[in-house]
């Protein structure tokens, strides 16, 4: 319980730091820096959450506080709205903006990504510039202050209670959010989006929820800034004010959510040190920001944040309670006595090549089925092929005498086929218990708002009781709060078993499981698969040792050139010439 | 009439986009970096060769000094100092720019006509890039392309406001290389324009001479297409980064020396010329030059129409051009993620 008095403590130094602006302690003119700190680090703690955790880099960020300023300003002027209104009105409009705009940008692909936004961020620039009704070149001037009856906050310490209230409640909503079912997938998203697919996240539809999050802190900040400055003009919203974000977000580090408000602190106390000192030479300012920016990236990518965090007192790793967890509602039984997956002339082409050439073959209920083959084979294209990740040239995959071969990885998911991967694809930031979670992902409802108001409290007690009996059964109970980038390669593959485990699949699909796993650990796996087949699971598995498929398979297929070249039992296969031969090579 | 005038004006812009777009392009499958500075290579050059035409001595030639220097003295903290390592970096970071530096303090006030005033601006400019790429490319190179892309914008944010010290807030217009015209079928054709156009049909002929036919080209491109397979069959991956970036500060150079006489430059003009020429890039999926120079003459066809019709809002139509172009380029890329 050190740890937590230590938190305790930490928090209360926390409040009384919030606290000590609004006496006279501090000069006014702190004050109003600070407003300016926590108007920035909302927008950049969206950042944070756009590329820490779900990995898209946004240069457009500042076009949403944009939006949501103009459009405030916009109301509260012209139309003589109260500003109050300004906000529900902002937000409106800054989420459509983001929604219209993300449905483009999200799908673009890799560095496609953040160009995109640079584009469009530099047109909505121009058009706020160059738009009369928002002001012009000249821009927007006379937008009245917010009020509370008679009680004007034009003030900053009045300002600075509403800035920091937002700040504290939007960190507050992300840590949860982060924290959640649906905070796993955007976390997934970043390196993993396959694995993410592969257990029934929609990634599109994460991303762009992401991106949308990311879009309404930044239209808060919009609004704030919009009656705290009173005037509005473009250059606030162009390519500098981008750049100065992604600066925070990066200085900080982009890995932690108090990264942003570091890295906002940092760069905007840095701004001002440097316009009082260099004085004439304020232009210089950008140059040692410019310098700074390397810097860091050359020798502590992951921000400033991480160097400070170490010094804070450690969280305690959530408790779990083994009885909340659901006991597996059986999946619906089979509909027809015919095999479980049965693949029909599978055939996938590359341009010419054919990865995979009309390959047949069938996998029973209950039974193990080993894919083997050299290296190129088309082993992994074919378990592409069977989950959907890839979509069959010509040919039928059907799973329980109903075909699958154009359904998505999310919707194959969800009937009940779970994988591994030959190269493992794990969050090494969350912990193990967490990424196991993911596999549950499909039995879980919880969606944003119950998030970040934490409502699905009982069901993530539900989920990680699940995901802690998988690990369990594995034999990694002991690793479950590490981080799972911390673990041993061969840990890593049982991690990615018993996350698959936690979709509860009736097939179970794993990609060369037992590379790297040592003696001791690939016997245990064995007698874990077996007994996973005595409760009725049925198992394909790509492996390379020859000693662990044979004790372990029913029936063996084998491939070569994306040709089946033979396929029956164990003792056959070993003697089958054709194996032999595209094993060791021709004998002459 | 209009219409014809506006074509030549865009396949004019088109040429000079076309050079920034190769250098981007040639930089980027080299050596994965976005080179956001590229633009300022160009304004950098333009506003040097405006200056030795007023007889002042630009700053560039005193950056040159210290980013060698810079250059060398990290690079000595940082690699393993051998004899020859030492003579060939002294060489070629401490005697190049002083060389370069005295040179040109003792040629400005003696008024050089205009080719030695350009030779001296891309001797000045050229070797900016392979210093740049030693202080802030080459520790990253593991780095992913997003966190090159940010520390691109570092350098360019450095650079701008460098340019601002430099040159001041002022713009500048050169002298013209050439100051005949031509009439064709009614439209006049200046002989800078020609020359913009035939100089760039030179950098683009030379370039595929170099990545066709010689063996240090063939090199970059196999680092293009695979770097782990370049750096085991022996090809120094670092080495090819400095000639790319070397290439590319040049063509920005060439297009800094074309666009002077024609287009009053200021110190940051260069961001959206840069960013023009990178939409261009884009189209051309940051991988063909002739793509690249297709977008390039599209991309410059595209604003010299929209600036008739609306010059507020032309830069909005280009960059929201960039957007379906994207889109269409992303579908068409691979959707399963590589396996690093």
């Amino acid at each position: 319980m050190k740890g937590a008095t230590a938190r305790w403590q930490a928090g209360g130094l926390a409040i009384l730091a919030l606290v000590v602006p609004l006496t006279p302690l501090v000069p006014e003119f702190w004050v109003t820096l600070l407003i300016l700190i926590g108007l920035a680090s909302l927008t950049a703690l969206g950042l944070v959450v756009l590329t820490g955790m779900g990995g898209m880099t946004s240069f457009g960020q500042a076009a949403f506080v944009g939006f949501a300023a103009y459009t405030t300003g916009l109301l509260s002027t012209t139309y003589g709205l109260s500003p109050w209104l300004g906000l529900p009105a902002a937000l409106v409009v800054t989420g459509l903006a983001a929604c219209a705009l993300g449905a483009i940008t999200m799908r673009l692909s890799g560095h496609y990504l953040p160009l995109g936004t640079l584009a469009w961020g530099i047109s909505i620039f121009y058009i706020f510039g160059n738009s009369a009704f928002l002001g012009g070149q000249t821009g927007m001037t006379g937008i009245p202050p917010l009020r509370l009856g008679s009680f004007s906050l034009i003030g900053p310490r009045s300002y600075y209670i509403l800035v920091w209230l937002a700040v504290v409640l939007s960190l507050v909503a992300t840590i949860n959010l982060l924290d959640s079912r649906v905070g796993r997938a955007f976390r997934a998203l970043r390196n993993n989006a396959i694995a993410a697919e592969a257990f029934g996240v929609l990634t599109a539809r994460a991303k762009l929820i992401v991106f949308v999050y990311a879009a309404l802190l930044a239209g808060v900040a919009g609004w704030l800034y919009a009656h705290f400055q009173r005037t509005l003009s473009a250059s606030a919203f162009g390519a500098e004010a981008n750049i100065d974000y992604l600066l925070m977000a990066i200085v900080g580090g982009v890995g932690q959510v108090f990264g942003a408000l570091l890295g906002a602190g940092i760069v905007i106390v840095l701004k001002d040190l440097l316009q009082d000192m260099l004085g004439r030479l304020g232009m210089f300012q950008d140059l040692v920001f410019g310098i700074m920016l390397v810097g860091i990236l050359q020798y502590s990518r992951d921000g400033i944040w991480p160097l400070l965090s170490s010094w804070l007192p450690p969280t305690t790793p959530r408790s779990i309670d083994p009885a909340a967890d659901i006991e597996r509602p059986a999946r619906a039984p089979a509909t027809s006595s015919g095999p479980l997956l049965a693949l029909d002339k599978a055939r996938k082409t590359f341009g010419g090549l054919v990865a995979v050439d009309d390959v047949s073959f069938n996998v029973g209920h209950a039974e193990t089925v080993a894919l083997i083959g050299p290296n190129g084979a088309g082993k992994s294209t074919l378990f592409n092929l069977i989950t959907g990740v890839r979509r069959a040239s010509s040919g039928r995959v059907s799973f329980d005498s109903a075909s699958i071969e154009r359904l998505s990885p999310q919707m194959i998911a969800r009937r009940g086929i779970a994988r591994t991967f030959q190269h493992v694809r794990l969050v090494p930031e969350l912990s193990v218990l967490e990424n196991v979670a993911l596999g549950a992902h499909t039995r879980g409802h919880a969606g944003v708002a119950s998030a970040v108001l934490r409502l699905d409290r009982a069901e993530e007690r539900r989920l990680f009781a699940h995901a802690a009996r998988r690990l369990e059964r594995v034999g990694l109970a002991k690793e479950m709060f590490r981080p799972a980038g911390h673990l041993s390669l061969g840990q890593m593959r049982l991690v990615e078993v018993a996350r698959a485990l936690c979709l509860d699949p009736r097939l179970l699909l794993l990609d060369e499981p037992a590379a790297g796993l040592r003696a001791a650990e690939k016997k245990a796996l064995a007698k874990l698969l077996r007994e996973l087949k005595g409760e009725g699971m049925s198992i394909l598995v790509v492996e390379h040792d020859v000693d662990f498929v044979m004790g372990l398979a029913d029936r063996i297929v084998v491939l070569d050139f994306g040709k089946k070249i033979a396929e029956g039992l164990p003792q056959e296969i070993r003697v089958n010439p054709l194996v032999i031969e595209a094993y060791l090579g021709g004998v002459e | 009439m209009i219409f014809w005038t506006l074509v030549v004006d865009g396949v004019v812009n088109g040429a000079i986009y076309a050079l920034l777009a190769i250098g981007l392009v040639l930089v980027f499958v080299v050596t994965r970096v976005i080179l956001l500075p590229q633009g300022v290579y160009m304004s950098f050059a333009a506003l040097t060769l405006s200056q030795f035409q007023r007889g002042n001595v630009p700053g560039t030639a005193g950056l040159l000094l210290a980013l060698g220097l810079a250059a060398f003295v990290i690079d000595l903290l940082r690699s393993r100092v051998t004899r020859a390592w030492l003579m060939r970096r002294v060489a070629s970071d401490l005697a190049l720019p002083a060389i370069m530096y005295a040179l040109v303090t003792w040629l400005v006030p003696l008024r050089p006509n205009m080719a030695i005033q350009i030779v001296l601006t891309l001797a000045l400019i050229t070797p900016l890039g392979p210093y740049l790429y030693r202080l802030a490319f080459q520790p990253l190179e593991q780095a992913s392309v997003l966190t090159l892309l940010i520390a691109s914008v570092g350098v360019h944010i450095a650079l701008t406001v460098l340019g601002l010290v430099f040159f001041g807030p002022e713009g500048f217009l050169a002298n013209p290389l050439s100051s005949a015209h031509f009439e064709a079928a009614g439209i006049v054709i200046s002989g800078q324009s020609a020359i913009m156009v035939a100089v760039s049909l030179v950098i683009m002929v030379l370039l595929w001479l170099l990545f066709d036919r010689t063996l240090i080209g063939k090199a970059m491109r196999a680092v293009a297409v695979n770097r782990v397979g370049a750096r085991l069959v022996g090809i120094p991956i670092s080495q090819a980064g400095e000639i790319t970036f070397a290439l590319a500060s040049f063509i920005g150079a060439v297009s800094g020396v074309l666009i002077a006489p024609v287009s009053m430059v200021y110190y940051d003009t260069g961001f959206l010329i840069g960013l023009i020429g990178f939409v261009a890039a884009i189209i051309g999926g940051m991988g063909s030059y002739p793509l690249a120079v297709a977008g390039a003459i599209f991309v410059g066809l595209l604003q010299s129409f929209a600036a008739f019709w609306n010059s507020n809002y032309q830069q909005v139509v280009v960059f929201t051009t960039l957007i379906p172009i994207l889109l269409l380029r992303s579908l068409r890329a691979p959707a399963v993620e590589e396996d690093e």
